[in-house]
């Protein structure tokens, strides 16, 4: 079944295929700037750092989310299961952290690192050792994990009161204006575009996902590769449950509920060739978000809009992976007369 | 707690007592029966009943602490409380817990409605079966089929303008001002908007904005809080009905402390989540009720309707087991017969210790 | 997906549609049928050791009642997944044609008037899925995630925060009546129709062999002459306009609509599909399995929760079961690869 969400485009790269890839993300940072600009013309305080800020932080934990799902959508597979990862990492680290105040802020970061590592490796498991379809391991894991938590959660919240301070910071504060939480965000994505390219695993993944056969007469351990997709899948669920946490400073058993949809529309958007598409697709949709209100538009259209988007980021993608289709073709072409 | 319990006991015993007076004068020679009908006090509830509680969902920390109430009540009664549920705040998701109480012979089902209409067909089903139905925290809207009881938490009109009035005493009544809601289907939630909408004619000064909906969900709620501030800079006050939404206001308030030079957060919310930033001055008031007492008032409901010594009869009065008696009020609107638990705490950093839901 | 590698070698079952492969490919499936039946019976023995009215005709007929418009979605979606496809956006176009519905119908609207409006809503839904997919060739995953948001958008922007009541009652007895002289649901009926014709098509008929022919090897198929877009196109039409009336269906057996009518439960529809056997890839399913995973679903949550076992652990029983239902026949695969590489290693 093509159950990829992306159609792969080709591996091979000429120099226009760069730049068409390109204009994907570029259409998309051209897209937040608009509805930006269309905002702030309606609205003046739009503008306002705050508002800025408000715009970076709103994104981060789906932005966090889509570049593990990214790296898992190009092997064509796909990853259900990221909600209920953040929801139980946010309430295991938060209830770590009520019952043992002392705990440093990196133990809570690791525990909850660990515990979406440890989900993701079994996803990774099970989709290329038992050769399940990811959907289905990741859809059951869905129901398994957040069942799991609400067992755990029995109820309970956690209360502000019982998170550290040093832990909290990192939702709100600032460093030179920056928020904390883009800037983690950013780390992450540039540390993963890095990866991506520069390391033969990176190029693998990519390789995996436009032609699995090639690949595997090419030599590429695809199980081995897919695996580490779905661990740094689960491992950046599980840091952005803790960034939750910081967040919110609160959470039941709703934390994380209905992520899952979310990032995969946001990579939709963003697209999947070059490494920041994730991360510009989930900050479109929440600028959107938050523009319709700051706009004085009913929250009612929000769904709508988003899906109309969704819609036309795939035509999109497809229109250009036909046109890159067609300049691969015709390079070839150039060169066959031998 | 001290105050509340005078209060509501003066306040139940002055409704009481002008019903009684009332019912007294209107049927003349009939009136012994009437009176001797409303505050006579039967035989005690049957033994061995089997309540079902039927929360929106079954992790809510609210209802949580209201079903642990309705099983205090049927314990000192001598029956069970059956919890069940779904996770997700639909009704679809309460239908199969009304078939199991059905299916189980229950003596009564207390619901917490997810919405307004849905549940009736399987609750009229419930009644046709003998199970008698009583509504808490959030209400069901089938008129006489099913008859059922409300055990509403506060003065649903009382709720509305009481909020309003906090807002207004602290913004010096004027400036604009949103409400932060749950969802948008919620049938207390529009309630109480309406009345907050109609105490508000009496600030001309202070106009309401616009209204959001959070869902119930820290995420949701924090993201449309967000684009409310983007939205109208000059925002003078914030009323959120809703645990979660005050609570994830105050936490984004907290963290964004210039915010509160000109902005005010109020609204219903949980003492313990509050705790902290009621001490540190984030939010200066808000209002909620005991969730506890709601649960524990609505099983000694259920048990009394279930052995016949409570009825819904307006002006009827029922014992609500250590919480006193309390009266059957008429039906109002699409509210049927119902019963207030009291008026709303007001908390503030003078009595938030003392509490501890 | 990286399945896919290992199936693409020789001997491998996707290979052909030849007859051979074909009856061997039967009696695997007869296999998962068999197991499912086996499930089933035991869920209802278990389901009577929790309570003795378990089997009686009343709570059948709520069994039928809960799980009557989600079975009736998973039938469109067998056949769409069948040949290769998926489409998430059924309980989207259940809530949509919903709130359609209700408010014509509180517009003045003769109720039967705004069920065809419904249903027509359905069919341009699909039609809209179907262009997107079978004319234009978009993954479906991805568009069906975007018609889901769109479709559960249009429906809040038409109703959200209202709900809609005063549906006339002979209708709305659905909800509460069996058909008359059986203890059978209205929507269970209807759903048991449904799938008659659904199996008669998908196993008697060409066209079901053309769906498991395009769901095998899609290449294979357009070479035979099979129109692989004009089936997949209608098959999204009529998911849509399926959909559209388990949505009127819902709307009347709750006497009631609100936009968010049915939201979530597109994975319920999809696991309660993968439990009966479809496989993901395509090609391989029944109508038999999907009709059995739907009642063991059915059976298996009432008893659970008549036994009071809290949903969350509902949910880890049901994503267990969905796991189970993937893993074990891939299972004896996995095992004999397991063994083959390390025998090759030594």
């Amino acid at each position: 079944m093509s159950t990829a969400v992306i159609t792969p485009t080709p591996t091979a790269r000429p120099r226009r295929l760069e730049s068409l890839l390109r204009a994907r993300e570029l259409g998309i940072a051209l897209a937040i700037i608009v509805v930006f600009g269309l905002t702030t013309l309606n609205n003046h305080a739009f503008a306002h750092a705050a508002s800025i800020q408000q715009l970076l932080t709103g994104a981060a934990l789906i932005a966090l989310l889509g570049v593990g799902e990214t790296m898992v959508i190009v092997t064509r597979n796909v990853d259900l299961s990221v909600g209920s990862v953040v929801g139980l990492s946010a309430y295991i680290v938060g209830d770590l952290f009520k019952h043992h105040h002392q705990m440093p802020v990196v133990a809570g970061f690791a525990v909850a690192i660990g515990l979406g590592a440890a989900i993701g490796a079994i996803n990774g498991l099970v989709t290329t050792v038992a050769r399940v379809p990811s959907l289905v391991v990741t859809l059951a894991m869905l129901y398994i994990v957040r069942g799991i938590d609400g067992v755990i959660v029995n109820g309970k919240t956690i209360d502000p009161a019982s998170i550290p301070q040093a832990f909290i910071t990192f939702g709100y504060r600032s460093l030179v204006g920056i928020p904390w939480l883009a800037i983690i965000v950013a780390v992450v994505v540039a540390a993963a575009g890095y990866a991506m390219r520069s390391f033969r695993w990176g190029r693998d993944l990519y390789a995996i996902g436009s032609n699995p056969d090639a690949a595997a007469l090419a030599g590429i351990p695809s199980g081995r590769r897919v695996f580490t997709a779905f661990l740094v899948s689960g491992a950046l669920a599980g840091l952005a449950g803790a960034l939750f946490l910081a967040i919110h400073a609160q959470v039941d058993v709703t934390g994380g509920i209905g992520y899952e949809l979310s990032v995969i529309a946001a990579v939709v958007v963003g697209g999947v060739a070059i490494f920041g598409g994730a991360a510009l697709g989930a900050l479109l949709l929440n600028t959107i978000n938050q523009a319709l209100v700051a706009t004085k538009i009913s929250s009612f259209w929000n769904e709508a809009i988003a899906g109309a988007l969704l819609l036309a980021a795939i035509a999109f993608d497809r229109w250009l992976s036909l046109r890159v289709a067609r300049n691969l073709r015709s390079a070839e072409g150039a060169h066959r007369d031998l | 707690m001290h105050r509340l319990w005078t209060a509501r006991r003066t306040v139940t015993a002055a409704l009481a007592a002008t019903l009684v007076g009332t019912i007294a004068a209107a049927c003349g020679s009939s009136g012994t029966t009437a009176t001797s009908g409303a505050s006579a006090i039967a035989s005690s509830a049957k033994k061995g009943l089997t309540v079902y509680y039927i929360p929106k969902d079954t992790q809510n920390p609210y209802e949580v602490i209201a079903d642990q109430g309705g099983q205090t009540a049927l314990k000192e009664l001598g029956g069970k409380v059956v919890v069940s549920s779904g996770t997700a705040d639909t009704a679809a998701a309460q239908i199969p817990s009304i078939q199991a109480a059905i299916q189980a012979h229950a003596s009564a089902i207390v619901i917490a409605g997810n919405d307004p209409s849905a549940l009736c067909p399987s609750l009229n089903q419930a009644a046709a079966a003998g199970i008698k139905i009583v509504a808490f925290d959030s209400d069901v809207n089938c008129g006489t089929s099913p008859s059922h009881l409300f055990i509403n938490q506060a003065n649903t009109q009382q709720i509305g303008t009481s909020e309003v009035d906090l807002l207004a005493k602290e913004i010096g009544s004027k400036g604009q001002i949103a409400i932060l809601s749950a969802a948008a289907s919620a049938t207390n939630q529009n309630a109480w908007i309406v009345y907050m909408k109609q105490e508000l004619k009496k600030y001309p000064n202070m106009k309401l904005v616009t209204t959001v909906y959070g869902n119930d969900d820290p995420a949701t709620s924090l993201t449309v809080l967000q684009g409310l501030l983007s939205a109208y800079p000059n925002l003078r006050g914030i009323i959120s009905p809703t645990t979660v939404g005050i609570s994830t206001a105050a936490q984004y308030l907290d963290t964004h402390k210039s915010l509160l030079t000109q902005l005010t957060l109020t609204g219903l919310g949980l003492p313990s989540q509050m705790k902290t930033y009621v001490h540190d001055g984030t939010v200066k008031e808000f209002e909620l009720w005991n969730p506890n007492n709601l649960g524990y008032l609505a099983g000694y409901a259920a048990a009394g309707l279930a052995s016949g010594t409570t009825s819904l009869t307006t002006g009827s009065t029922f014992k609500g087991g250590k919480l006193g008696t309390y009266t059957v009020l008429a039906p109002a609107g699409a509210t049927g017969p119902s019963v207030v638990l009291g008026p709303p705490t007001v908390f503030d950093v003078s009595n938030i210790d003392q509490f501890k839901f | 997906m990286t399945s896919d590698v290992a199936t693409r070698t020789p001997g491998s079952r996707r290979d052909s549609v030849d007859g051979s492969r074909g009856r061997a490919a039967l009696r695997g499936l007869l296999r998962w049928e068999t197991a499912l039946a086996g499930v089933l019976i035991a869920t209802l023995i278990f389901g009577s050791s929790t309570s003795s009215t378990f089997l009686s005709s009343t709570n059948l007929f709520y069994i039928g009642l809960n799980m009557g418009e989600i079975a009736i979605m998973a039938l469109p979606l067998t056949l769409i997944i069948i040949t290769g496809e998926i489409d998430l956006s059924v309980a989207s176009m259940l809530g949509l044609s919903g709130t359609v519905m209700g408010v014509l119908f509180s517009h003045g609207w003769p109720v039967w008037l705004a069920m065809v409006a419904a249903l027509v809503v359905g069919a341009l839904g699909g039609t809209l899925n179907g262009v997107l997919v079978a004319k234009l060739g978009l993954p479906s995953i991805a568009v069906t995630i975007g018609t889901l948001t769109l479709f559960r958008g249009i429906a809040e922007i038409l109703l959200a925060p209202r709900t809609i009541t005063g549906f006339p009652p002979s209708l709305t007895k659905i909800g509460v009546a069996p058909v008359p002289g059986t203890q059978v649901a209205y929507s269970a009926a209807i759903f048991l129709i449904l799938a008659v014709v659904a199996g008669v098509v998908l196993h008697a008929a060409p066209l079901g062999r053309a769906l498991v022919a395009i769901g095998l090897q899609r290449e294979a198929a357009q070479f035979a002459g099979i129109r692989v877009n004009r089936i997949k196109f209608w098959l999204f039409v009529l998911s849509g306009v399926m959909c559209a009336f388990a949505g009127i269906l819902f709307t009347l057996k709750n006497a009631s609509v609100s936009y968010d009518a049915g939201t979530g439960l597109e994975l319920n529809v999809v696991a309660i599909v993968l439990f009966g056997g479809v496989s993901i890839f395509g090609g391989r399913g029944t109508v038999v399995g999907v009709v059995l995973s739907v009642a063991i679903v059915g059976c298996l949550q009432q008893a659970l929760t008549q036994r009071n076992v809290q949903p969350e652990v509902q949910n880890i029983i049901l994503g267990v079961l969905l796991l189970i239902s993937v893993v074990i026949p891939n299972g004896g695969e996995a095992i004999r690869r397991i063994r083959d590489r390390a025998r090759r290693r030594a």
